[in-house]
């Protein structure tokens, strides 16, 4: 027993005196393996990096958070939206006062404007929103003040600057107390929102300017209906309940029985969360897909050179056959030599895999998170390949004629 | 007289060529004892490959035994042979048939790798050096075969074969592909082997090299045509005994 294993050692160093004899062509076929490995470590990485930061801004949208927008679903889920809206901030207020899981409402009347302050002007979104709005999104002002109820009511010519556009049109960062004008009709600002990112599309969530609903339908847009109403739930248990709710309460209003297609439709953020957590899933898919073929092609031209290696050996083969090696022994040899060059070359690839991940975190900016799993998994399955695409050819030299070998020029 | 160290009987290998049958061998009966050297001579197509090839377990009798060392080989499957071959019989080549890019003292150490006893490293060494110093070069461990000489290298195959002490030396045209010079160093070697007891077979169709030998076997056309013992004509005598001769005798 321990004379075998000794020999088994001897053996394998025998393939470890190959891959040094031959560096350059080993160094080559081990690239194969150094670049499949280090692109499933990136990919992963890249990959994991964009769905940890789409989660939190998903997260960065609010609490308990339910969108309600105009339109019906048709049978086949599609979205229909005819441009006529039949939501109307009574909706909200009915909402709000009679469901019992809903904690805040507040409406959104969208308008986009060139705005004008002094000698600057910033076009922007302007965004008519109720007082919950801040709470729901959970968005806090960070200069000034949000504006009232009374506000809303009076449909005060009030505003509330996101941080890019307060930026912009007051780059000494006195906004609070000035005048902008709007489509011509002035606001008073009264106060700055504190810097919230960009979402998930990328836009930038700063790039905004909120003022009450009342004001913007009246003064500004002249519509009667709303564009969507942001809904908060109680509690994260409480938002599948506050949705049945919900829609009760519209169908009611809006006079649609049960069974009707409505003429509304609700997203929650859990709904948003899972939505995008299957696009990312399928991106993440689509990527290590793409390396781990990059790692079958290093696995082929390990058995390529290892193929290449065991012809032009043929009389090396010959030679230790003839003074008493077995087949195995040669199997052993081969195995060992296709295995060790996986194997390195998987090391060297998680290396180069962090290394790139990490540079492209600092180049690129790109957020980026290396997992343990993408590099056990990497290697595992280097050395499973080296296994796989090694044993052809080994055996191959196994399985040679002494006497055919011994004669092989 | 103890047992033959060869003794074959009613040897014949048939190969298959398609639609034709090859008698390479049609019934060879064949004693070689302990510290014999003998030649086996034929033209080719002669069935003398064929016949090297068996004695050197290489390949297996169609019918008819082989006793080697007092063990029946014929009907032994490749792993079996391998271990045989490892054990009780030493090659040497026509072309040397060194690894590329090894050293010496690891080209010597290669059968050792393949024993069924398992050698350390530090044994290994100690006995590749033995071998190397029995042929002639003490101090050319570390060379590689391309930085020595052909019969340098030849030494080199010898020692090789030497170290695992088998029972037969197993010389395939062993000069084959050296000037006349170094042939009769390489000669002179396996002539000083063979006085210290080792059984010498020597494969060639040189009637020069031949005559070196104790005894020679004519092979023709797959039976043994002629088997004499012959005056043997030692390199000693004339004068060119390389210096391993000095080595080894003051080892004995």
């Amino acid at each position: 027993m321990k004379n075998s294993v000794q020999r088994l050692g001897n053996i394998a160093i025998v393939g470890l005196k190959a891959i040094s004899r031959n560096k350059l062509r080993s160094f080559l076929t081990m690239l194969g393996m150094v670049i499949g490995v280090g692109c499933v470590i990136v990919v992963v990485a890249i990959g994991n990096g964009a769905s940890a930061s789409i989660q939190s801004t998903i997260n960065s949208l609010g609490t308990n958070f339910i969108m309600v927008f105009p339109g019906a679903t048709t049978a086949s889920g599609a979205r229909l939206f005819t441009g006529n809206s039949n939501l109307t901030p009574d909706d909200g207020e009915a909402i709000k006062s009679e469901a019992p899981d809903v904690a805040y409402v507040s409406p959104q009347v969208r308008t986009a404007a060139q705005v004008i302050a002094g000698e600057l002007n910033w076009g922007t979104s302007v965004n008519g929103v109720g007082t919950d709005y801040p709470l729901i999104r959970v968005w806090n002002v960070a200069q000034g003040d949000f504006f009232t109820d009374a506000d809303v009511k009076a449909a005060a010519k009030v505003a509330v600057l996101g941080a890019t556009v307060a930026e912009n049109l007051f780059p000494n960062g006195n906004a609070v107390g000035q005048i902008i004008r709007i489509k011509n009709v002035p606001f008073k600002i009264v106060g700055v929102l504190e810097r919230k990112g960009g979402n998930m599309m990328g836009q930038d969530q700063d790039d905004t300017i909120l003022a009450p609903y009342t004001t913007i339908m009246k003064r500004l847009s002249g519509k009667t209906k709303i564009d969507m109403l942001y809904v908060s739930a109680r509690s994260a248990d409480a938002v599948q309940q506050a949705q049945t709710e919900i829609d009760s309460i519209l169908r009611q209003r809006h006079r649609i029985g049960p069974g009707q297609d409505a003429d509304f439709q609700m997203r929650s953020q859990e709904e948003i969360a899972a939505a995008s957590a299957s696009q990312m899933n399928t991106l993440k898919m689509l990527l290590l897909i793409v390396a781990a073929v990059s790692l079958l092609v290093g696995g082929i031209g390990i058995m390529n050179i290892m193929l290449v290696s065991v012809t032009e050996r043929t009389r090396e083969i010959g030679i230790r056959m003839a003074i008493g090696a077995k087949g195995r022994h040669v199997l052993i040899q081969f195995l060992f030599e296709a295995i060790t060059i996986s194997i390195v070359g998987g090391l060297i690839g998680v290396l180069l895999g962090i290394g790139s991940s990490k540079l492209v975190a600092a180049k690129a900016g790109w957020p980026i998170v290396v997992s343990v799993e993408s590099i056990v998994l990497a290697f595992g399955v280097a050395a499973f390949i080296g296994v796989f695409f090694g044993f052809y050819p080994a055996r191959k030299a196994a399985r040679l004629d002494p006497i055919e070998a011994l004669r092989y020029e | 007289m103890s047992q033959p160290v060869i003794e074959i009987k009613d040897l014949t290998k048939v190969y298959q060529m398609g639609e034709v049958e090859v008698r390479a061998l049609a019934g060879i009966n064949l004693l070689i004892d302990r510290g014999e050297f003998v030649a086996v001579m034929g033209p080719s197509g002669s069935g003398k490959s064929t016949l090297m090839n068996i004695l050197g377990c290489l390949d297996r009798p169609t019918t008819g035994t082989y006793r080697l060392d007092g063990v029946d080989v014929s009907e032994l499957n490749r792993d079996q042979r391998a271990v045989v071959r490892n054990a009780k019989i030493g090659f040497v080549f026509q072309s040397f048939n060194l690894l590329a890019r090894t050293s010496a003292i690891e080209n010597v150490e290669l059968p050792l790798l393949y024993g069924e006893t398992g050698w350390t490293r530090a044994q290994r060494d100690d006995a590749a050096r033995k071998a190397l110093v029995l042929v002639g070069l003490a101090g050319r461990e570390g060379h590689y075969p391309s930085q020595l000489s052909g019969g340098q290298q030849q030494r080199v195959a010898i020692a090789r074969a030497l170290v695992t002490d088998p029972a037969i030396l197993l010389a395939d045209e062993p000069t084959g592909n050296l000037d006349s010079h170094t042939s009769e160093e390489i000669m002179g070697i396996f002539q000083e082997l063979n006085d210290s007891q080792k059984t010498v077979v020597l494969i060639t169709h040189e009637p020069d090299i031949a005559r070196h030998a104790k005894r020679i076997v004519h092979v023709r056309d797959g039976l043994i045509h002629q088997d004499e013992r012959i005056r043997q004509h030692r390199v000693g005598a004339r004068g060119i005994a390389p210096p391993v001769i000095a080595v080894a005798q003051d080892r004995s």
